[in-house]
């Protein structure tokens, strides 16, 4: 689904991916662990070009889009982001929030948005809120929130960049709850996380990155039961 | 009326001095009238302010955010020649005196002009222009990148981002600066009068040059010029409320 040839990214002198080549499969569930720094969350943002990369490039659906000519809305129409901060729109109620984009771009009439809203509202027992602002909701619900506003696009992949790392420990699980949902529904998914737990549940690969690049990778139970590379056990013995 | 030599109480020299600048020969008609211009000045200041304010603003601000490696050369070599007039624009403007460029405008450039409330309007314009710019840039600038990305992550494009997302919050948040900058167009319409405009500080010019009595005037203007500003800070208190509303928790 999505193909990742010798991705570089570099901030001035600084490089944060290494080389990095990669594929994520139609329906795969992959999960990216590190420490902080280590590039995790630059890979996930270049995925959907919101890092331009250094040099390398990306694949998605048979199009390369690094390709400056290409017209990138139309790529991240088919690819859904959820953001650590939530990033709803706070001039807008949360039904405004949803409709937007498919509005906007043409891809749903204002009553078949609004409809798709409500349905997605009923699914994360949000529904009484469509007309709430932003700043009227917790934390978990934003996340909740933004999570259905990214899928009101009818996405191919999702890629979540440490959804659930501003939130109060009471609200984390609501979200992952959520995104187990997405997953169990077939969802293409690529999480940035520091939940372990849900690394183990819902992935089909983790990928474990440090230094700008992916040092190891397995399906979870070999990952977290027998990691191979001393930097890999050193941070799981950290978080674990 | 007056009588020469003639000594008056306290009370009635006041009255009197008050009637000479204000009543006799139907003088308020005048201050009306300076009133209306210095309005109308101030309309039209603001009006070209604000577009060159956001002209300029926008493309500032499209230069800075462009991604890199993206775009035709020629759209991106003009973007980066009218960042550079719009760079110079502020620099001068914000570097030379009001009362120099009012001047300038008035005796040098439309040297040939008879009308100098327009000459006045053009030179207040675009003075408020770049500072309306750096407010405004301020406003985009300050706002969380991350509502921009959000917008660009669902497949809007840029200007749709701007325009629903960007701009709207940032309105909201450079609102203050911005009634402030009215605020002081609105006086410095004032300083039209060294180039011959006929707005208030005139009529009150008009009418001391003729009387010899400059307190009831001047006192009298700076009253008018006081409640213009409190009526519309008391306005764009009404709107800051309006605007606020999606911020009730």
């Amino acid at each position: 689904m999505i193909d990742v040839k010798n991705l570089s990214k570099s901030f001035g002198k600084h490089l944060v991916l290494d080389d990095i080549s990669e594929h994520i499969y139609p329906g795969e569930k992959v999960v990216i662990i590190g420490p902080s720094g280590s590039g995790k969350s630059t890979f996930l943002r270049c995925l959907n070009q919101m890092e331009i990369p250094s040099s390398g490039t990306i694949t998605f659906d048979g199009v390369d889009i690094t390709d400056p000519k290409i017209n990138i809305d139309l790529v991240r129409r088919k690819m859904g982001m959820v953001f650590q901060h939530f990033n709803l729109f706070n001039n807008m109620t949360i039904r405004k929030n949803i409709t937007l984009a498919p509005i906007r771009t043409k891809l749903m009439t204002k009553e078949e948005a609004n409809d798709t809203a409500t349905q997605l509202l009923r699914r994360v027992g949000l529904e009484e809120k469509a007309d709430a602002y932003p700043s009227q909701l917790s934390g978990g619900q934003k996340q909740r929130i933004a999570i259905i506003r990214a899928l009101a696009m009818n996405p191919k992949l999702m890629l979540f960049d440490e959804p659930t790392s501003a939130l109060d420990p009471e609200m984390v699980g609501e979200v992952l709850e959520v995104m187990k949902e997405l997953a169990d529904d077939g969802m293409t998914m690529a999480v940035v996380t520091h939940e372990m737990g849900f690394a183990r549940e819902v992935g089909n690969r983790v990928l474990f990155m440090d230094e700008g690049k992916i040092v190891e990778q397995a399906p979870p139970e070999e990952l977290f039961g027998s990691p191979k590379h001393p930097r890999l056990q050193e941070f799981l013995s950290k978080v674990l | 009326m007056m009588k020469a030599g003639e000594d008056l109480s306290f009370w009635k020299e006041s009255f009197v001095k008050f009637y000479q600048a204000f009543i006799l020969n139907d003088r308020w008609l005048q201050y009306l009238k300076g009133m209306g211009t210095t309005l109308m000045v101030t309309a039209m200041a603001l009006l070209i302010g604000v577009i060159l304010g956001i002209l300029v603003a926008v493309i500032r601000t499209a230069h800075d955010q462009q991604r890199p490696g993206t775009g035709n050369p020629i759209g991106r070599f003009l973007l980066w020649f009218f960042n550079g007039i719009c760079k110079i624009y502020v620099t001068v403007i914000r570097g030379t005196p009001m009362m120099v460029q009012m001047l300038i405008m008035g005796m040098v450039i439309f040297k040939t002009s008879r009308d100098f409330t327009s000459v006045g309007a053009l030179t207040l314009g675009i003075n408020s222009g770049a500072y309306v710019a750096e407010i405004i840039r301020g406003g985009l600038m300050s706002l969380d990148p991350g509502q921009a990305e959000a917008g660009r992550s669902l497949g809007l494009n840029y200007i749709d981002t701007m325009r629903l997302i960007v701009i709207p919050q940032a309105f909201k948040a450079i609102l203050p600066s911005l009634g402030n900058e009215f605020i002081i167009l609105l006086k410095d319409t004032s300083l039209i009068t060294i180039i011959g405009g006929k707005e208030l500080l005139d009529a009150a010019q008009g009418v001391y040059t003729r009387t010899y009595e400059q307190m009831y005037p001047l006192i009298g203007i700076a009253l008018m010029y006081l409640a213009l500003v409190m009526i519309f800070s008391w306005l764009q208190g009404i709107l800051e409320r309006r605007l606020r509303q999606s911020d009730r928790r």
